[in-house]
């Protein structure tokens, strides 16, 4: 048994002994075989097939699949937003608790990059970690180097310069969070810009990433922020985040909020604990009425 | 051979002896030097226009070393240019500041000269910033170079808060002109500059049109 199991397939067919049932068990292997590899073949056919090995290889039509999983990534992390309104920037993200153990708080997915900048991230937290140091470091430099606050644009084009490289060699992978900046000063007013794993950033009033982010985006695109205050937006902010939640598959959560703006001068914090509690408290209102409104319906 | 000196000027460090002033006004700043550049007792250039530009609306005056003076603010405009490319809009005034002063105070051992900046921005209107051995101070006026020394009490007496574009160009060329008259080191031609929202405005005041005061 074990010297015909040694051989290669080839050879036993050839064989005819009394080991039919080896040769069937061969046959099976064989078939076995060639079943996995006709599988393992489709599978890379409808995703990559070899030209998603390494991001510096480019896809027969033209896409870099390394960075489109980097993406993926992002979407498989809790929902993050932040909406831009007249006198500042709010933003809220979804922290999913996944163990009563943690103590509360802890890992935090709003950054603070300078006084007057906030960011919020989805995806590895490792990497948005990274990232967060490389904005600090940027907005410190500006600031020794040309003594005022880094405009926001500008930041946001030095971090997404650095995210791109990471997309261009087979060296190194590339970042897998997507990140929303925000500022506010009286000069310029609120910013938003938004970072994404190919590194492209863009300017928003409002945005989304994380696995709800397309839910988000409706509930975002349906209020008029253009005209509100941080302080109407806050509750807002606190709405979607409670609506996009999915009781279901995700339980405990935890609503991080923090706002830069007029309100606070321009610094950015996380919004203080009593305005917080009054924010949840009318989402979780509103969410009450939305399911009271439901059932008169039927 | 005995006896045989060596013309001072090709030993001594050549120096822009100076007087250097730039004051702000609501909307603008006007900056003002005099032309001497002399090399220990010998005036080695007396039309020298002391006024560089680091960007098209912010200026600066130099004094002290000729060479350390232009040298800074030469690699503090190829900076600025590089810098408003990447903002996409015009630097502040702060910003060219800094840059000046970062050089000044990295250097300070091997380099003398001291620049004052001064220009126009959107975001802080028109401001004046001494950048001496380093330091960096924003003032609604600012005197320097060897003729200042002259004419402080003259600055500290005349100036009100206040003046318009007008008044200001008055005020400097009266402080040149009389720190051009003591000062050894400063004379010839008086040059101004006048920066605003609308542009850059370059002006030459010949000696004998400079205002006459006690004994003159």
């Amino acid at each position: 048994m074990d010297k015909t199991l040694r051989r290669g397939p080839e050879r036993q067919l050839g064989v005819k002994n009394d080991t039919k049932s080896v040769f069937f068990i061969n046959i099976n292997v064989n078939s076995l075989c060639v079943c996995v590899c006709v599988c393992v073949c489709v599978c890379v056919c409808v995703c990559g097939l070899q030209y998603d090995l390494s991001a510096s290889t480019f896809s027969p039509d033209g896409r870099v699949f390394q960075v489109e999983y980097a993406m993926k990534a992002v979407e498989n992390s809790s929902t993050a937003i932040g909406i831009r309104c007249k006198d500042g920037i709010v933003f809220g993200v979804e922290k999913l608790v996944l163990s009563k153990l943690y103590e509360e708080g802890s890992n935090k997915r709003i950054f603070n990059i300078d006084r007057h900048v906030g960011m919020a991230v989805a995806g590895l937290l490792a990497d948005a970690r990274s990232l967060a140091e490389v904005a600090r470091e940027e907005a410190s430099n500006f600031r020794s180097n040309y003594g005022h606050d880094i405009p926001l644009k500008h930041l946001s084009d030095r971090v997404a310069m650095y995210v791109h490289a990471y997309t261009l060699y087979s060296a190194v992978r590339p970042f897998g969070c997507s990140f929303i900046l925000g500022s506010y000063n009286k000069d310029d007013g609120a910013q938003l810009y938004m970072v994404d794993p190919s590194g492209i950033s863009y300017g928003y009033w409002g945005c989304a990433i994380g696995k709800a982010k397309q839910a988000a985006k409706t509930e975002i695109e349906k209020l008029q922020m253009r005209e509100m205050t941080c302080r109407e937006l806050v509750k807002e902010v606190a709405k979607i985040i409670y609506i996009v939640h999915d009781e279901v598959k995700d339980k405990a959560f935890e609503l991080e909020l923090s706002w830069v703006g007029e309100v606070t001068n321009g610094r950015h914090e996380l919004v203080p604990k009593d305005i917080k509690e009054e924010a949840e408290k009318y989402a979780k209102d509103s969410l009450e009425e939305e399911d009271d409104s439901d059932e008169d319906n039927m | 051979m005995l006896g045989e000196a060596e013309p001072q000027w090709l030993s001594e460090e050549v120096k822009t002896g100076t007087t250097i002033i730039a004051i702000e006004f609501n909307g603008g700043v006007v900056l003002g030097s005099d032309s001497r550049v002399s090399a220990g007792e010998s005036v080695v250039n007396r039309v020298m226009n002391k006024l560089s530009p680091l960007h098209d609306k912010i200026y600066c005056a130099l004094s002290g070393s000729a060479a350390d003076a232009q040298t800074i603010a030469e690699m503090v405009n190829y900076q600025l240019d590089v810098h408003s490319m990447e903002i996409g809009e015009d630097p502040l005034v702060r910003s060219a500041a800094t840059l000046v002063k970062n050089i000044s105070y990295k250097y300070k051992e091997e380099l003398s000269a001291h620049l004052i900046v001064a220009g126009w921005d959107r975001r802080g209107g028109g401001q004046v910033f001494a950048t001496l051995k380093g330091l960096l101070t924003r003032q609604p006026f600012a005197v320097g170079g060897s003729g200042s020394s002259y004419v402080y009490g003259f600055v500290d007496a005349e100036y009100r808060k206040g003046m318009n574009k007008k008044e200001c160009q008055q005020f400097v060329v009266n402080t040149l002109s009389l720190a051009m008259n003591r000062d050894g080191s400063s004379g010839g031609v008086a040059y101004l500059v006048t920066i605003d929202e609308h542009g850059t405005e370059e002006k030459v005041i010949l000696g004998n049109d400079l205002p006459t005061f006690f004994d003159q």
